[in-house]
């Protein structure tokens, strides 16, 4: 049956309710994005999500209306979701530092006590 | 834009857990405990993606379907601010829709499946859309009451354990609070106006009434329990309670301006600080989402004509070598 709406400009289209058109292919919406937003100059640049995209000019239009519609930006980057290389949760250990690292650390560093120590020699 | 999730029946509690290893169910368990969230590469149960799987596209479809009924009324908006102000409120539905069904597909659920499950009528969408905005005064009912009805449900979702899905809702309700402002500065124009201007609001609020009590689910009374996947925190609040946020919050404002709401028996009974009103018809809640309310074949109808129209713009300018993987986060 052809849809009757409210909407004078839906009645006028003579949309058929049985139809079967809109089917989505593979690749119909094309490839992902992930997008990166500078709020203010001076500050890193933030991952903020994904978008779909055909290429990088429609994902930096795309990024713009999607994510920086508010002001609060003032650069994007995007870059292809399957040019990202990430490590895995999994092995969130490797970034654990050791206690046999700890020479890395400013806390380990202790002159205080040696020139204390030092000049109480020398005093005595 | 978007009502609580229409939880399906599970059955046993227990078979949400069947099959899974128990010492990765006891550490995913006990990072949610701890109130980590749940990122797309960690292991998850199969329940857990499913469930979350079918609330995110709900949602998403809700964003995209809802922009319907309000946008109905772009061409016809009183004045050319409120045009303006109305095409911003619609495109920023359409950009939520975007957001929710990136964070979907970060659980390995393509869009054009989850267009084609929407098109197909099998995946759920927000019922209240399958209703029709008669004037412009529904317009500004839906963009008052159904935008705090659904910023009660994201504030709420926000706080839960899937990161993809609390991060778009952050997003997102920063957006929504200038529809509220636009939506309840609509109905008071109206409400404060001449008294055709006046009836036609409380027509709309008339209207509206009943789909904004079914907008949170069904009473927990008849609605299934869902103990593991408040555990999960898949499900945040139960539909009584966030109801009962919303008339404390809203009938207020209601009554306020003079309007009044369809339920003689809608009370706020001062011992308890519960409202108290008239169970809302949940057959025709039922009927609706399955189909039998006045625009669910309007609805899908306008969204297949748009995939169908914007196909040989997407086509011409795909490249032949582009190949897809999911987003990261």
């Amino acid at each position: 049956m052809i849809i009757k709406s409210l909407d004078p400009r839906i009645t006028r289209a003579g949309l058929d309710d049985e139809s079967k058109d809109g089917i989505q292919q593979p690749m119909d919406q094309w490839f992902t994005y992930e997008v990166f937003q500078q709020k203010k100059r001076g500050t890193h640049h933030v991952h903020v999500g994904s978008l779909h995209a055909p290429d990088s000019e429609l994902a930096i239009l795309f990024a713009k209306e999607q994510y920086a519609r508010r002001g609060q930006c003032v650069n994007l980057w995007v870059v292809k979701t399957a040019d990202v290389f990430a490590t895995e949760y999994e092995d969130e250990d490797i970034f654990a530092t050791t206690p046999e690292k700890k020479y890395r650390e400013p806390e380990v560093y202790k002159v205080m006590d040696r020139i204390q120590a030092y000049k109480a020699k020398q005093n005595s | 834009m978007y009502g609580n999730a229409y939880v399906e029946n599970t059955g046993n509690q227990n078979s949400l857990t069947a099959g899974e290893d128990p010492v990765k169910l006891a550490e995913f368990e006990a990072r949610i405990a701890a109130g980590e969230k749940i990122e797309p590469q960690d292991w998850m149960p199969k329940e857990y993606r499913r469930q979350l799987i079918r609330m995110i596209e709900q949602h998403a479809h809700s964003e995209i379907i809802g922009a319907l009924p309000e946008g109905t009324w772009i061409t016809r908006a009183p004045g050319f601010r409120r045009k303006l102000a109305l095409m911003a409120k619609v495109q920023d539905e359409v950009g939520h829709a975007q957001l929710l069904y990136s964070a979907c597909e970060t659980l390995g659920k393509s869009r054009e499946d989850m267009i084609n499950d929407l098109i197909n009528g099998k995946s759920k969408y927000s019922n209240i859309f399958n209703y029709p905005a008669e004037t412009w005064a529904d317009s500004a009912v839906i963009a008052w009451l159904v935008d705090a009805g659904a910023i009660i449900n994201q504030l709420t979702n926000s706080k839960g354990s899937y990161g993809p899905y609390c991060r778009a809702l952050d997003r997102i309700c920063a957006e929504e609070s200038f529809h509220l402002k636009y939506g309840h500065d609509n109905v008071v124009f109206l409400a404060t106006g001449t008294p055709k201007q006046r009836q036609m609001v409380q027509e709309a609020m008339n209207r509206w009434w009943t789909p904004l009590m079914h907008f949170f689910g069904p009473s927990d009374k008849i609605s299934q329990h869902t103990e593991t996947l408040m555990k999960w925190k898949v499900k945040m609040a139960s539909n009584d309670d966030m109801r009962q946020q919303f008339l404390d919050m809203y009938v207020p404002k209601i009554w306020d301006l003079g309007l009044t709401v369809p339920d003689a028996n809608l009370k706020k009974n001062e011992e308890t600080g519960k409202w108290e009103y008239t169970e809302p018809d949940w057959e025709e809640f039922k009927r609706v989402i399955n189909g039998d309310g006045p625009c669910n074949k309007e609805r899908l109808a306008v969204r297949r004509m748009a995939e169908e129209k914007g196909r040989w713009v997407r086509n011409t300018i795909l490249k032949k070598d582009a190949h897809y993987v999911a987003p990261l986060a």
